[in-house]
C-alpha cells in the first residue's frame, strides 16, 4: 500500500475548520428539525386518536404516505417540486431565507413527525384507560384531561422512543447533502475531493457521528435509569 | 392537467420509470430497485443471523468483538457506510467491483448490523428454560440452538424481517448518490432532462415507493395478529 497518511489535515487548519462547521450545521439542522417535528407529531397522534371520523383518518394517511416514502425523495420533492404546489407568498419567503436549508427541515420534520406520532400515540395508549374515565368524571373535559392528566404521564414515557428518533434523525440529516446544504458529511466531500485523503475525511466524520449517536444513547440510558425504572418500582 | 399538475411527462416515460433501458439496455428503475433490494435483504438475513449468534456466543471475546461491530455500524449514517464501502472496497479488492454491488454491499452490511439485533433479541426471548431441557436431553449447545431455539426464534421474527424490508425498499433509494440507476436515480435525471415537472415526477415516484412499502406494512401487520393469535390460544 503506497498511500500516504496525513492526518495533519483533519486535525487543524483550512479543512478542520470546513469539518468543524459542518458538524454545527448538523447539529442545527437535527436540533431546529427535532423540535418542529415533535409539535407536529404531537398535533398528528391528537388528530389519529380524535373522534372525528375525518380527522382521524387524515392522520391515517398522513401517517401511512410519509413513513413509506424514501426520505431523500422527500427531500427531492420539497427542494425541487414544491413550488408548485405551496403558495407563492411562502415561496418568496423560504427562497428568501436559506432554501436549502428550509427544505431539509422540511422533509426532516415531516417524516420524523410520522414515526414520533406513532410513538405518542403509543405512550398515551399505555396509559390504563380508567385514568381518562376518572379524570372525566371528576368534571374535567376531554381536551383538559389530555392536557392535564394523561399526556404528561403519556410523554414521560415516550421520552426514550423520541430519544431514538432524534438519533436516527441525526443521522438522516446527512441526506441533507444532496440538496447542497454543508452539513458534516457534505463537508467531508468536500475535503475528500479538494485533498484526494479521502481516508482521513471520512475516517474523522465518521469518528464526530459516533461520538454523537453515543452521546444520545448514553443520554438514554440514563434516563431510563434515573426516570423510568423508579417510576416502575423496580 | 390535474390542479395546475401536468402529468403527460409520465406516461411518455412510463417504462423508463418500470424498468430502463430494459431490454435494450441494463434494467433500471422499478426492477432495479426491487432487485437491489430482494438481493440485499437475502444476504442481510444472513449476515443478521451470523453477527446475532456471535453476540448471543458465550465467548466473551466474540460476543464484544460482534456487539462492537453491530454498534459501530449502528452509530453511523446509511449515507457514511456506502461511502466508506466505495472507497474501501476497490483499495481492498484492486477494483472491479460495480457500482450495484458496492451498493448491495453496503445495503448488506448496514442493515444485517440491525438484522443482528432483531435475532438477539428474538433468541433471547425463547424461555431459558428450553436450552436447559434440551441439554440435559443430551443435545450439545450448538444442537440445542440449531434444532431447538433458533427454528422457534426465527417464526417469531418473521414481521421484524418484513418490515427490515419495507425499510430496505426506502433504504434504496440512496444508490442515486452513486449513480445506480434505480427509481429515485431515473427520476432525478427525467427531471434534469425535462426541467419542467419536478412536482409531477417526484410525487409519482413518492407514491410508486409507498405502494410497493405499503404492501410489506400491511403484510407485516397481518403477520403479527396471526402469531398474536396463535400464541393466545
Amino acid at each position: 500500500m503506497n498511500y500516504r497518511f496525513d492526518w495533519a489535515i483533519v486535525t487543524s487548519g483550512k479543512y478542520f475548520d470546513w469539518l468543524a462547521s459542518g458538524l454545527y450545521v448538523t447539529i442545527k439542522l437535527s436540533v431546529v428539525s427535532i423540535a418542529l417535528s415533535f409539535l407536529v407529531g404531537l398535533v398528528i397522534a391528537m388528530m389519529r386518536m380524535s373522534h372525528v371520523r375525518p380527522v382521524r383518518w387524515f392522520a391515517h394517511g398522513y401517517l401511512e404516505f410519509f413513513r413509506n416514502t424514501p426520505l431523500l425523495v422527500q427531500i427531492f420533492f420539497w427542494y425541487f417540486g414544491s413550488y408548485k404546489i405551496l403558495p407563492q407568498a411562502v415561496n418568496d419567503w423560504l427562497v428568501a431565507q436559506d432554501f436549502e436549508f428550509a427544505a431539509a427541515v422540511i422533509a426532516l420534520t415531516i417524516y420524523t413527525s410520522a414515526f414520533i406520532a406513532e410513538d405518542i400515540r403509543s405512550g398515551v395508549r399505555s396509559i390504563p384507560k380508567e385514568q381518562m374515565e376518572a379524570a372525566r368524571s371528576s368534571g374535567f373535559s376531554y381536551v383538559r384531561s389530555m392536557r392535564y392528566i394523561i399526556l404528561p404521564q403519556a410523554v414521560r414515557l415516550t421520552i426514550p422512543p423520541l430519544i431514538n428518533q432524534f438519533l436516527n434523525l441525526m443521522k438522516n440529516s446527512s441526506l441533507a447533502m444532496t440538496i447542497g446544504v454543508a452539513e458534516l458529511m457534505y463537508q467531508a466531500r468536500q475535503v475528500e475531493s479538494y485533498t484526494f485523503k479521502g481516508f482521513e475525511a471520512f475516517s474523522a466524520a465518521t469518528i464526530v457521528y459516533l461520538a454523537l449517536s453515543f452521546l444520545i444513547t448514553g443520554l438514554m440510558t440514563l434516563y431510563d435509569k434515573k426516570v423510568l425504572q423508579p417510576m416502575k418500582g423496580h | 392537467m390535474i390542479g395546475g399538475l401536468d402529468f403527460t411527462v409520465i406516461r411518455d416515460n412510463l417504462s423508463y420509470f418500470f424498468i430502463g433501458r430494459f431490454p435494450r439496455g441494463p434494467l433500471g428503475g422499478v426492477g432495479l430497485t426491487l432487485y437491489l433490494a430482494v438481493v440485499s435483504l437475502i444476504l442481510s438475513f444472513l449476515g443478521g443471523l451470523f453477527l446475532g449468534l456471535l453476540s448471543v456466543s458465550r465467548n466473551r471475546l466474540i460476543k464484544w468483538g460482534s456487539t462492537t461491530i453491530i454498534q459501530t455500524i449502528r452509530g453511523m449514517p446509511l449515507l457514511m457506510v456506502i461511502f466508506w464501502m466505495f472507497f474501501l472496497l476497490p483499495a481492498l479488492l484492486g477494483g472491479g467491483l460495480s457500482a450495484s454491488w458496492t451498493i448491495i454491499a453496503a445495503l448488506t452490511l448496514f442493515t444485517s448490523s440491525y438484522m443482528s439485533e432483531i435475532v438477539r433479541a428474538g433468541i433471547l426471548g425463547i424461555p431459558k428454560g428450553q436450552m436447559e431441557a434440551a441439554i440435559s436431553t443430551g443435545l450439545s449447545h450448538k444442537q440445542a440452538m440449531f434444532h431447538i431455539i433458533l427454528p422457534q426464534a426465527l417464526r417469531n421474527m418473521i414481521p421484524s424481517f418484513v418490515n427490515q424490508f419495507v425499510s430496505m425498499i426506502k433504504d434504496t433509494s440512496l444508490a442515486f448518490i452513486v449513480g445506480v440507476s434505480e427509481l429515485t436515480h431515473v427520476a432525478t435525471q427525467m427531471n434534469n432532462r425535462t426541467m419542467l415537472y419536478p412536482t409531477e415526477i417526484f410525487l409519482f415516484i413518492a407514491v410508486i415507493y409507498f405502494i410497493m412499502c405499503f404492501a410489506f406494512t400491511e403484510l407485516s401487520r397481518w403477520l403479527e395478529r396471526r402469531s398474536a393469535w396463535r400464541k393466545s390460544i
